[in-house]
C-alpha cells in the first residue's frame, strides 16, 4: 500500500481526518476529489495551513498536513509550538523530502535540524520510518493517537521486510552484536544495511537498529545494546546536535551510564546539493563508507579487535 | 460587551455546544476587558478575579482556555484568524449556521499570517467568518500611522477579498446595526473595521501610547474611577511598566 492509498482509505472510514496542504501534493495529489471538502489546500501558507488546523481540531477533527519538512518545521514552527503544542491538539504533521531526501534542492530545502526541533515542543512524538513499508505500517498507529506528531514522510520502496508490531516508543532490532551496533533512521536505513553486510564479511558480530520513534525513545533498546556492544554508530541524515546523538547522550546522562559511540552526523555545515546517491556518496553515507568509518573506528581501539 | 451580552448566541449554557457563536480574542493583551466582560455576565465568578497572576489559576496577562467562554489562548499576534478559520471551514463542513469572530488588535495587522488567513478565507469563501479589527490607532509604544502605516485599511481588506464596513467602535448603535448585518457578502469572508480610542471614557490616560499598562497606585485607580464617572481629572505619576 502506499501512503496516499493509506490516507485515503483512513480518511473515508474516520469522518474526523481532514487532509491539508501548504500546496505540496506530491503526496496527496489523487485525494481532492475523493475527499471533497475534507482536503484543504491552503496554498503555500505553511503557517496559516497550521492554525487553521488547530480550529479543525478544536472541532474534534484530525488534520493530516502536509509541507515540504523545512518550511513545515521552520517557517511554521511557532505556530506548531504555539497553536498545536501548548493545547496539545491531534494534528499529524506529515514532512516531505525530509533529511537527504530533498537531494538537489540546495540549503534552504534541508531539513536536518527537524528532529531536534520538533521534539523540544511538549507533547510532540517523532517519527522516522525506514521506508515506505515502515511508514505505512507505523501511520496507523501514529495518526489514531490523541497527541500531536511528526513525521519524516519516507515512500522510497526497499526489499527489507520491517517487522509489523509497531508500537510507538519501540524499536526495531534488526539484529544483535557484539562487536558493533549500528542506530539508525529514516531513509538511511538501507545504506546502513549494506554496510552491516560488510561489516559481518570482515567476521564482527553486527548489532542493527531501525529507531522508528525518535520521541519517544525507546530506552530499554538503548541502554541493552550499550551493556552488549563495544561500539555504537548513530547514523542520520541530521544536525549532530539534537538528533539521535544528543538522544543518545541524553539517555545514558540519565542512567548514569556512558558508552563509546561514534556519530555519523552532519556537523555544523549543509549538505553538498545534488541527486540522492551522489549527495550519500559525497557525504560519506553510502553502505561501503558507513562501513569503513566504522572499521576505522573500531581500528583505534585495540581491545575491540574481533 | 456588545458581542458577549447581546450578539453571540453564547452563554454559560452552552459553552461546549458545537452550533454556538465563537468568540477568539487574537489580541489577547486585551484580556481584563475580555475577563471583566465575563465576570460581569456571570460567565466567571466575580471572586476569580482576585486570582490574576496566582499559580493557583490561570488568569495572568493573555487569555487562557482554562477559563471557560475563552476559545482558544492568544498572546502571540496574528494566530487566531488562522485558528478561526480552521474552526469557521469545519463549521461550513457539518453546515451549521453559527458564526465565527475574531478580534484583532491594528497593530496585530503588520503580522502578515493576518493576511495570508485573509487571503485563504477569501479563497475558500467562507461567508462565516468575521474579522473584527480593534481600530484604536496604537500598538505597544507608537502611532500605527507613525510606524507601519495601516491607512487605507479598509480598502486593504476589499482587495484582499473581504466585504467590509467600518464603524465607531463606541457606538452600540452603529456595532448592532453593523453585526447583524453579517455576512455582508455570501461569498466574502467579513471584516468590521471598529475605530476606537484607547482608554475611552478616561480622558487621563485617553489615546495615549505611554498609558496602557501601567502599574497605578491605589490613589490614582480611586481617581481614575471617580474620572470614569465623570467627577475628576487624575494626576498620574506612576511610570509605565517597560514589558514592551
Amino acid at each position: 500500500m502506499t501512503y496516499e492509498e493509506l490516507l485515503k482509505n483512513t480518511a473515508l472510514a474516520d469522518e474526523k481526518f481532514v487532509v491539508m496542504t501548504a500546496e505540496n501534493r506530491a503526496l496527496v495529489r489523487n485525494l481532492p476529489p475523493v475527499l471533497k471538502n475534507r482536503f484543504i489546500d491552503t496554498g503555500i501558507t505553511e503557517q496559516t495551513m497550521i492554525g487553521a488546523a488547530a480550529g479543525l481540531a478544536l472541532r474534534g477533527r484530525v488534520p493530516v498536513v502536509h509541507a515540504l519538512a523545512s518550511f513545515l518545521t521552520m517557517r511554521a514552527f511557532e505556530f506548531i509550538r504555539t497553536d498545536v503544542g501548548i493545547p496539545n491538539l491531534p494534528v499529524k504533521l506529515s514532512s516531505f523530502v525530509p533529511g537527504f531526501l530533498s537531494d538537489g534542492n540546495g540549503p534552504t530545502h534541508q531539513a536536518i535540524e527537524d528532529v531536534s526541533i520538533m521534539r523540544g515542543i511538549p507533547g510532540m512524538q517523532v517519527f522516522c520510518p525506514a521506508d515506505e513499508q515502515d511508514l505505512v505500517l507505523s501511520l496507523p498507529k501514529i495518526w489514531s493517537s490523541p497527541h500531536p506528531s511528526y513525521v519524516r514522510i519516507n515512500t522510497r520502496k526497499s526489499d527489507y521486510q520491517h517487522s509489523t508490531d509497531f508500537e510507538i516508543g519501540k524499536a526495531e532490532v534488526v539484529s544483535s552484536g557484539t562487536d558493533v551496533t549500528l542506530l539508525v533512521y529514516g531513509m538511511l536505513f538501507d545504506e546502513t544495511l549494506k554496510a552491516k553486510a560488510i561489516l559481518e564479511k570482515e567476521g564482527l558480530s553486527v548489532g542493527l537498529v531501525n529507531i522508528r520513534t525518535l520521541k519517544p525513545i525507546d530506552e530499554k533498546v538503548i541502554l541493552d545494546i550499550a551493556r552488549k556492544s563495544e561500539l555504537l554508530v548513530t547514523i542520520e541524515d541530521h544536525f549532530l546536535i539534537g538528533g539521535l546523538y544528543s538522544i543518545l547522550a541524553e539517555t545514558f546522562l540519565r542512567n548514569r551510564m556512558t558508552a563509546q559511540v561514534l556519530p555519523l552526523s552532519l556537523t555544523e555545515r549543509w549538505f553538498k546539493p545534488a541527486l540522492l546517491q551522489e549527495v550519500l556518496n559525497h557525504e560519506g553515507f553510502t553502505g561501503e563508507k558507513i562501513a569503513g568509518k566504522v572499521i576505522a573506528e573500531l581500528n583505534k581501539k585495540p581491545v575491540s579487535k574481533a | 460587551v456588545y458581542l458577549y451580552s447581546d450578539f453571540l448566541n453564547l452563554n454559560k449554557s452552552n459553552l461546549s455546544d458545537p452550533n454556538r457563536d465563537y468568540l477568539f480574542l487574537s489580541k489577547g493583551h486585551d484580556v481584563p476587558a475580555l475577563y471583566g466582560t465575563f465576570a460581569e455576565l456571570g460567565l466567571m465568578e466575580k471572586d476569580r478575579l482576585k486570582n490574576h497572576l496566582k499559580t493557583n489559576d490561570s488568569i495572568y496577562w493573555h487569555p487562557n482556555r482554562n477559563v471557560p467562554g475563552v476559545e482558544f489562548h492568544s498572546g502571540s499576534l496574528g494566530h487566531l484568524p488562522a485558528v478561526a478559520m480552521g474552526v469557521a471551514l469545519d463549521c461550513r463542513m457539518r453546515n451549521q449556521k453559527n458564526k465565527v469572530l475574531v478580534v484583532t488588535g491594528d497593530g496585530e495587522l503588520n503580522e502578515g499570517t493576518v493576511w495570508e488567513t485573509v487571503l485563504v478565507a477569501s479563497a475558500q469563501q467562507l461567508n462565516n467568518l468575521t474579522i473584527v479589527v480593534d481600530r484604536n490607532q496604537f500598538q505597544a509604544n507608537v502611532a500605527t500611522e507613525d510606524l507601519v502605516p495601516l491607512e487605507p485599511l479598509a480598502d486593504k481588506f476589499e482587495a484582499f477579498g473581504c466585504a467590509v464596513k467600518r464603524i465607531d467602535g463606541h457606538d452600540f448603535n452603529q456595532l448592532e446595526s453593523a453585526f447583524r448585518a453579517l455576512p455582508f457578502h455570501a461569498t466574502k469572508p467579513s471584516v468590521i473595521i471598529a475605530d476606537t480610542v484607547r482608554g475611552k471614557g478616561l480622558p487621563s490616560i485617553e489615546a495615549r501610547a505611554d498609558r496602557w499598562f501601567c502599574n497605578f497606585s491605589k490613589d490614582e485607580i480611586a481617581s481614575l474611577l471617580k474620572e470614569l464617572h465623570g467627577d475628576a481629572t487624575t494626576d498620574l505619576h506612576s511610570e509605565t511598566l517597560t514589558v514592551r
